[in-house]
């Protein structure tokens, strides 16, 4: 998910105060929300911040393989959608970073992170964007996946990030009625159209998958962060959520699914789909997906190229703040 | 070259006139008008607000949460600050 960090093993030093730990977690179990200056353990704090912190990455990366598209919008109706829907990605990322640093990490340390390519974001942003049908695609799946995700977030036990979400959440509905839309819209077009769209699915369909992260006999830490309330349902609950919502969607419109094992289970109410290739998952983590390098060299010269407007717009203000010293001293 | 920091901002937002501004979130400006324009276009894009105030996050002095008992002792022992506390009775209406 855009929060796949949690997957990650913690390997940092744990401070460990049973007492205080004891006291913290009660708090938890009551519901309670915790806040910035609240006495939190090390690890929960450190748990935080890497997630948040993936997370607002994700939102900023993700604005790359759609950003991509808004000069070759099909109508003015749709560039202005996706430009809304673009801007909106960058104004989640920036939700994120400010919650993250209530955490005491600054803005530039985690921007940093990413630059360098010591934090990660989500897998799903390494795939490429190859025609209009993939905005749509990216909209309705890839949205629609990390909806799953960030609802239960919006419970979390940090306030800061529970607040964010709570945002985010109201805003994302938007993009992935704007994606179905613009996939329906092809899918009934003519038939180059049906299969620009088909293509799209075929492409989408597993990496939107593997957004929910590794299935749950692999997935490291979730008992920890389901007791702390950072994570609320484990991947694969996720994921069978995601595709049972999603499938029934996709036939409306007359799409198939890439996936022959695809059969909906009439005792469980479910469907159920074939096996996930992990070993691409792993692969696009390890920065060998289609995109890695494209992205973090673009997010560093984006980076680079505005370094002379962050230093201008600072010595404005300086020089600005010293006349009105001196007119104030007059 | 190391960049020198924009400074961090809260920000505060009326949802509409006869409500208190409510912290929303935080953000990073050189200056009080970079900062307003910034609280702009990042946490009113959908008429989230007719009026922003921005605040130096340093310029905030914030209670110590481990003092809230302190601070905050309960109600609960100062039952006389509510209007239950009290005996009116039931002829006499509401007050
Ligand atoms: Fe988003
Ligand atoms: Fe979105």
């Amino acid at each position: 998910m855009y929060t796949q960090a949690l997957n990650v093993k913690d390997e940092g030093p744990a401070l460990v105060d049973a007492e205080r730990d004891a006291a913290f977690q009660a708090r938890i179990d009551r519901d309670e929300k915790i806040e910035p200056n609240d006495w939190m353990p090390e690890k929960y704090r450190r748990t935080l911040v890497r997630q948040i912190s993936q997370h607002a990455h994700s939102e900023i990366v993700g604005m790359l393989p759609e950003g991509n598209w808004i000069t070759r919008a099909p109508s003015l109706k749709r560039k202005a959608a996706l430009l809304a829907k673009v801007q909106d990605e960058g104004g989640h990322g920036l939700y994120l970073y400010s919650a993250a640093e209530t955490l005491g990490t600054s803005r530039e340390e985690l921007n940093d992170q990413l630059l360098t390519g010591k934090a990660k974001y989500s897998s799903i942003f390494n795939y490429p964007t190859l025609t209009w049908a993939d905005i749509g695609m990216v909209g309705w799946l890839v949205d629609g996946a990390a909806i799953m995700n960030q609802i239960p977030l919006c419970r979390t036990s940090y306030g800061p990030y529970a607040r964010a979400m709570i945002r985010i959440c109201k805003e994302e509905s938007f993009h992935q009625r704007q994606g179905y839309e613009i996939v329906m819209t092809l899918a009934r077009g003519n038939a180059d159209q049906k299969a620009m769209a088909q293509d799209a699915l075929n492409r989408w369909w597993w990496p939107a998958l593997m957004m929910f992260g590794p299935p749950d006999a692999e997935s490291l830490h979730t008992d920890q962060n389901m007791a702390w309330r950072i994570k609320r349902f484990s991947n694969d609950d996720l994921r069978q959520k995601f595709v049972d919502a999603t499938v029934p969607q996709g036939h409306h419109i007359g799409l198939e699914f890439p996936d022959k094992d695809l059969k909906f289970n009439e005792a469980t109410g479910h469907w159920e789909f074939g096996a996930i290739d992990w070993s691409e998952f792993k692969r696009v983590l390890a920065g060998e997906g289609p995109c890695n390098r494209q992205r973090l060299a673009q997010r560093n010269k984006a980076h680079d190229e505005g370094a002379w407007v962050r230093e201008a717009a600072l010595a404005h203000a300086e020089k600005r703040a010293a006349r009105r010293m001196m007119q104030a001293a007059e | 070259m190391t960049e020198k920091n924009w400074p961090l901002w809260e920000v505060f937002i009326r949802s509409r006139n006869g409500m208190a501004h409510r912290h929303v979130g935080s953000l990073h400006a050189v200056d009080a008008t970079m900062a307003l324009a910034n609280a702009r276009d990042t946490y009113t894009r959908r008429g989230e607000g007719l009026s922003v105030w921005v605040v130096p996050s340093n310029a905030i002095t914030a209670s110590d949460p481990a003092e809230k008992d302190m601070l905050f002792e309960p109600t609960a022992s100062k039952i006389y600050r509510h209007p239950t506390f009290y005996e009116v009775p039931d002829e006499v209406g509401h007050m």
